[in-house]
């Protein structure tokens, strides 16, 4: 997250501890969209990602006192409620949840948009999108997890550490560990 | 040349940071040895970079507009809302316990109620009451021993 960013999220935190429901209507729209996506990817439910992203924030608003803004990123720690949230879930609901490869957007249809694109390139590519789906969907949660937070939010090792509470050592070991098997799964289109 | 076995953990370390972008300028020679000196290396660093270029292109559908347009409003109402059931079941506990203990009293000034009577409606009205303690005790339990419990305020 750039620093200036980051600065803003604490003053807008700061002013959330004092009771400013508008700060924090402020904050949760800079990160619903980043809230509602990592749901998704944990829940693999458009409707329960909605839910459950919405219900963190609510969480996050009754515990902001507790949160130290000095400390760590804001989306780091909402990230610790939410992801208990989905892990909760997931628990109620066992295997009844809904197949992750579901969830995954083609690239097609974007890409196709353009013009010049070459219809043999956006084939593969959307053939290997739809792999990519189908290997994330095979993976263990926890293994995914640390995939969509890296690759898909982009957030550092000391930031995924920070909202996995493990070292930053276990998360470089298990996202190799990810990548070793989704390599294996996707082995012929790399 | 084979990567020493004893050398493959900080090679899979390196490799990750690498394709992260998160090497440092001490580690960074460390890895770029590897690549330079072992065939196996520079083989699985184009792999894994290959692999993180698809990574990094998966898109989730969007989700209708007005997802995002009522977003917040949902959740400032369900804030609103969980002040709302915070007094009513305040009251509702006040409310409760106050009529039942008048009940209570009226029933066992009756003279017409049979004592039979007023023993059952006590043992049923009892009976609830442990019900009711040991199930919200069991929950505080579990509250407490959750070990998400830090990170959910139920």
């Amino acid at each position: 997250m750039p620093e200036s960013e980051a600065e803003n999220d604490q003053a807008l935190v700061l002013r959330s501890q004092r009771g400013e429901r508008h700060a924090f209507g402020l904050l949760v729209q800079r990160h619903m969209q980043r809230a509602y996506f990592t749901a998704l990817a944990l829940t693999g439910s458009p409707e329960d990602a909605r839910d459950l992203s919405q219900e963190a924030f609510v969480r996050a608003y009754r515990a902001i006192t507790k949160f130290d803004a000095t400390a760590g990123a804001f989306f780091t720690w909402y990230y610790r409620i939410l992801r208990n949230l989905c892990l909760n879930l997931r628990r109620d609901r066992g295997r009844r949840a809904r197949p992750f490869a579901e969830i995954g957007e083609s690239v097609m249809a974007q890409v196709a948009a353009a013009p010049e694109a070459d219809p043999a390139v956006l084939a593969e590519r959307n053939e290997m999108q739809e792999a990519l789906w189908r290997a994330l969907a095979s993976l263990q949660p926890v293994a995914r997890e640390v995939i969509v937070l890296k690759d898909f939010q982009g957030m550092s090792y000391k930031e995924m550490a920070e909202a996995l509470h493990c070292p930053v050592g276990t998360v470089m070991s298990r996202l190799y560990e990810a990548r070793r098997r989704l390599r294996e799964l996707m082995e012929d289109y790399l | 040349m084979r990567l020493p076995e004893s050398q493959r953990e900080r090679f899979q370390l390196l490799l990750t940071a690498a394709i992260d972008g998160e090497l440092d300028a001490q580690t960074r020679p460390q890895f770029e040895h590897f690549v330079q000196h072992y065939p196996e290396c520079q083989a699985e660093w184009l792999k894994y970079s290959k692999l993180k270029e698809v990574t990094q292109a998966m898109q989730f559908k969007n989700p209708p507009p007005e997802v995002w347009e009522n977003y917040w409003r949902s959740v400032y109402n369900r804030l609103e809302r969980g002040f709302g059931w915070l007094l009513l079941s305040l009251g509702a506990v006040i409310l409760l316990t106050y009529g039942g203990f008048k009940a209570i009293e009226a029933l066992w000034a009756d003279t017409e109620v049979e004592l039979v009577m007023k023993i059952a409606i006590l043992a049923v009205l009892a009976g609830t009451a442990v019900l009711l303690v040991s199930v919200l005790r069991e929950k505080l339990f579990t509250a407490r021993t959750d070990k998400y419990q830090k990170e959910i305020e139920r």
